[in-house]
């Protein structure tokens, strides 16, 4: 049992270390085609993080792991939220409203607006949710409308509700008081390394995730109804409320992924407030397939390549963009990768079950087994 | 093809006779005329009602025609690849490939380098696609997410890298292409533009489209109306476009008779990220003159929502199409009173559509469609004018509301989405 076990786990290994390779390859194709030095880029890229890149790498990955939680949770459904993107500036804005307006006191306040804005994210995907499940529209465009909504929407409530900030013509909403604000953790020395306090919050989100997909009746139901909607029917899973509800909670954990910027940076939502965080929480999910731990590595992976990217232009002239190509390519690579170590494990099983079956017994056993493969 | 009519049409068990012989008939061959005529008569029904000019001027359906075609030739493309079942979201990156693509051939060596330059960059994300999709059995979304991703950042990185230095070139934009030729009938313009000044309700509005047509017609905007005339003769006329279809509907059936499966959905794919390249082209060389970062803004999505919008046909496609880049052009000039007009017409056509569905025997749905006429009645005559942040979201809510309703009409072909590989016919 134990070799089968190794096995398994070199398989398991051997998916995102080939993607890795691939997307790294083919990245260097690209730099040599454009004629950029790619010996540079690399060394560049792969060079050791200083402490407030660390810092920084931490900060950007907390928000892709939100991001790539909340397109999971859908994920594991079989649905795919392309809005997250709107969901969170929606729910992003509303609990810089609420914050700001501070209704309660201290961390009461902050607690409010955490809620509200997983409320906000969780009716914004419910519109999806409702759609697919009453009138089946598809939620990949369902919900790419609702980006677009999204932006019109928030930019007329913020132009409505919003106060110049002094000296600029920069709008914003109502800064957030001192107590209410989320205070960040230090890494090291000075300011330039600190991380969002936020961390905790994604961290049990995480758990939380894991928690509920593997160890309630929700979990199982949302599962089982993504692996299989004939046989979720059939064991009296109501299809179109876990849709809905589905939906709901990935548009719940989408509203908290501008909160650590608005909390622990911002302070603030304006209209130069980040943008398409969404989309790589896509990739990041992808990337993780669809595991809080893999999320994990999937969101640092990608803020890594963003934060060493950084310096390219200054350092050796070539356009940091390039990352953005590894980030996609490694997508593709690891999707193709898994299916690629999956067929080798299927015929490396299937050859040790006809090993086993050649040695003792009937003959007739064997040619049954050749035959089915 | 009366595919739709007579799926529903079976189940259509609670209407009355009449109801079920009106839904079973074929429509005339020549409806698209009919629709278009019916559309322009209650634009200028409003217009005259409303007071919006801006509804039917030969400016706005000018800037019209500029926005519907990238949208269409994008759903084109949309089209071409689900036809033989592979879903094509990345159609978004393939346009950005192509206004690169524009740019950078457009400017080096000339307009129709341009052209051609866009369409051999959309086909390049095209063949992306087609290797992940087709040859190693990724699924269809994912792979298009990560070429939405990948052509982003190679567009950025390849500006970066060659634009930057040139005459108005930099990061961010190309120089200046050069102009694809365009089509103008000097005398008729003239006449059908005192025409059009007479405001004669109907004979105003019609001249003013003949006027958009004769007036600076961009050859480009010719050759995707002859593209999308050519889409359906190739798809449904011919021996290829059955065995293309034929594909996306049941592969393994196809497989069975001896088409080579794999072969069709890598050419549909090839040729869909032509066609989607051609549109980011298309926005680069007549939409503005030259490339910018970001110039596709979600056009691709767009299409790919028209052509669910239009039924998986050319025809609806084209509908779709107009609908969204009208919509989106009456939001961009003016925007306020003309979206506030189209309330209007919204509101009479929701409770003359619920009604109708109300007197079928469809209570709940007649009533959710008669109360949502009511609310937009009752918002036009609350408000003057409609914010400018929500006559940019028009197109986007009337996809939404348009979904909502139709959707149960709506057939994609049946292998759509799914993975097929090679041998699976048994």
């Amino acid at each position: 049992m134990t070799r089968a076990r190794m096995i398994r786990l070199a398989l398991a290994l051997a998916a995102p270390v080939l993607a890795l390779v691939a997307a790294f390859a083919i990245t260097s194709l690209v730099l040599i085609v454009a004629g950029d030095p790619v010996g540079e880029v690399w060394s560049s890229i792969l060079s050791v993080p200083e402490e407030r890149n660390v810092a920084n790498i931490i900060k950007n990955a907390t928000v892709l792991y939100l991001s790539g939680l909340a397109v999971a949770v859908a994920f594991r459904m079989n649905l795919f939220n392309i809005g997250v993107d709107g969901q969170y500036r929606v729910a992003a804005f509303t609990a810089a409203v609420v914050a700001g307006e501070a209704w309660l006191p201290g961390y009461l306040n902050t607690a409010f607006a955490i809620v509200c804005a997983m409320a906000v994210g969780a009716l914004w995907a419910g519109i999806a949710g409702v759609l697919r499940a009453s009138r089946g529209v598809s939620e990949v465009i369902s919900t790419i409308m609702l980006n677009f909504i999204a932006t019109g929407l928030v930019a007329y409530l913020l132009r409505k509700l919003a106060v110049r900030e002094e000296g600029s013509n920069e709008i914003g909403t109502r800064e957030i008081p001192e107590g209410s604000r989320i205070p960040n953790i230090s890494i090291g020395e000075g300011p330039t390394s600190e991380i969002y306090g936020f961390i905790v919050i994604a961290a049990a989100a995480g758990f939380l995730f894991w928690f509920v997909l593997n160890r309630t009746r929700f979990g199982f139901d949302l599962r089982a109804t993504g692996q299989s909607t004939t046989a979720a029917v059939a064991s009296g899973i109501n299809v179109k409320r876990m849709t809905i509800a589905a939906m709901m909670v990935s548009g719940a954990v989408a509203g908290l992924v501008g909160l650590p910027i608005l909390f622990g940076d911002s302070y603030a939502y304006g209209s130069t407030f980040q943008s398409g965080l969404g989309f790589a929480g896509i990739a990041v999910a992808l990337l993780g397939r669809n595991n809080p731990i893999g999320i994990a590595v999937g969101a640092l992976l990608f803020a890594y390549l963003d934060e060493q990217s950084n310096p390219l232009q200054i350092l050796v002239g070539v356009s940091p963009d390039i990352v953005a190509i590894t980030q996609g390519v490694i997508v593709l690579t690891v999707v193709i990768s898994y299916e690629l170590v999956r067929r080798y494990g299927v015929r490396l099983e299937q050859r040790e079950v006809a090993r086993a079956l050649e040695n003792p017994t009937s003959p007739d056993r064997h040619d049954a087994q050749e035959a089915s493969v | 093809m009366s595919v739709p009519a007579t799926a529903s049409g079976t189940t259509a068990g609670t209407g009355t006779e009449t109801v079920k012989a009106g839904r079973g008939r074929k429509l005339p061959r020549y409806w698209v005329l009919l629709a278009v005529v019916g559309v322009v008569l209650v634009l200028s029904l409003l217009r005259v009602i409303t007071g919006a000019e801006d509804l039917t001027s030969s400016g706005t359906i000018i800037a019209a025609l500029i926005a519907i075609v990238p949208i269409m030739l994008a759903g084109l493309g949309g089209l071409w690849s689900e036809r033989a079942g592979v879903v094509n979201i990345g159609l978004e990156g393939m346009m950005i490939l192509g206004t690169w693509g524009a740019g950078y051939f457009g400017y080096h060596h000339g307009a129709y380098a341009g052209v051609a330059g866009a369409i051999l960059m959309g086909m390049l994300g095209g063949l992306v696609h087609a290797v992940a999709t087709v040859i190693f059995g990724v699924d269809h979304i994912i792979s298009g997410v990560a070429i939405n991703i990948i052509a982003l950042g190679a567009v950025q990185y390849l500006a970066a890298l060659t634009f930057i230095g040139l005459p108005g070139g930099g990061q961010t934009q190309s120089p200046k292409i050069g102009d694809v030729p365009t089509v103008t009938i000097g005398p008729l313009s003239d006449a059908l533009k005192d025409v059009e000044d007479t405001d004669i309700f109907f004979v105003a509005d019609v001249a003013a489209i003949l006027r958009a047509l004769c007036t600076n017609l961009s050859s480009l905007v010719i050759v995707a109306m002859l593209l999308l005339v050519a889409t359906w003769y190739i798809l449904w006329r011919t021996s290829f476009g059955l065995r293309l279809r034929s594909v996306g509907e049941s592969p393994a059936a196809a497989e069975s008779l001896g088409v080579k499966v794999m072969r069709y959905k890598f050419a549909a794919v090839l040729i869909s990220g032509g066609l989607a390249g051609l549109a980011g082209g298309f926005l680069a060389m007549v939409a503005s003159s030259n490339y910018r970062d970001g110039q596709t803004g979600g056009r691709g999505y767009i299409g790919l929502a028209a052509m669910i919008f239009g039924n998986w046909r050319p025809s609806g496609l084209l509908a779709g199409s107009g609908l969204f880049g009208y919509t989106e052009t009456l939001g961009l000039r003016q925007g306020g009173t003309s979206v506030h007009a189209l309330l209007l017409a919204v509101a009479v056509l929701a409770l003359a559509g619920g009604v109708w569905q109300l007197r079928r025997g469809q209570a709940v749905s007649g009533a959710v469609i008669v109360g949502v006429g009511a609310l937009v009645g009752a918002l036009y005559f609350a408000i003057d004018e409609v914010p400018r942040d929500f006559s940019s979201m028009t197109p986007y809510v009337i996809t939404l509301l348009v979904l909502a309703f139709a959707s149960q009409r709506l057939r994609m072909p049946a292998a759509d989405g799914q993975v097929y590989r090679k041998g699976s016919a048994g």
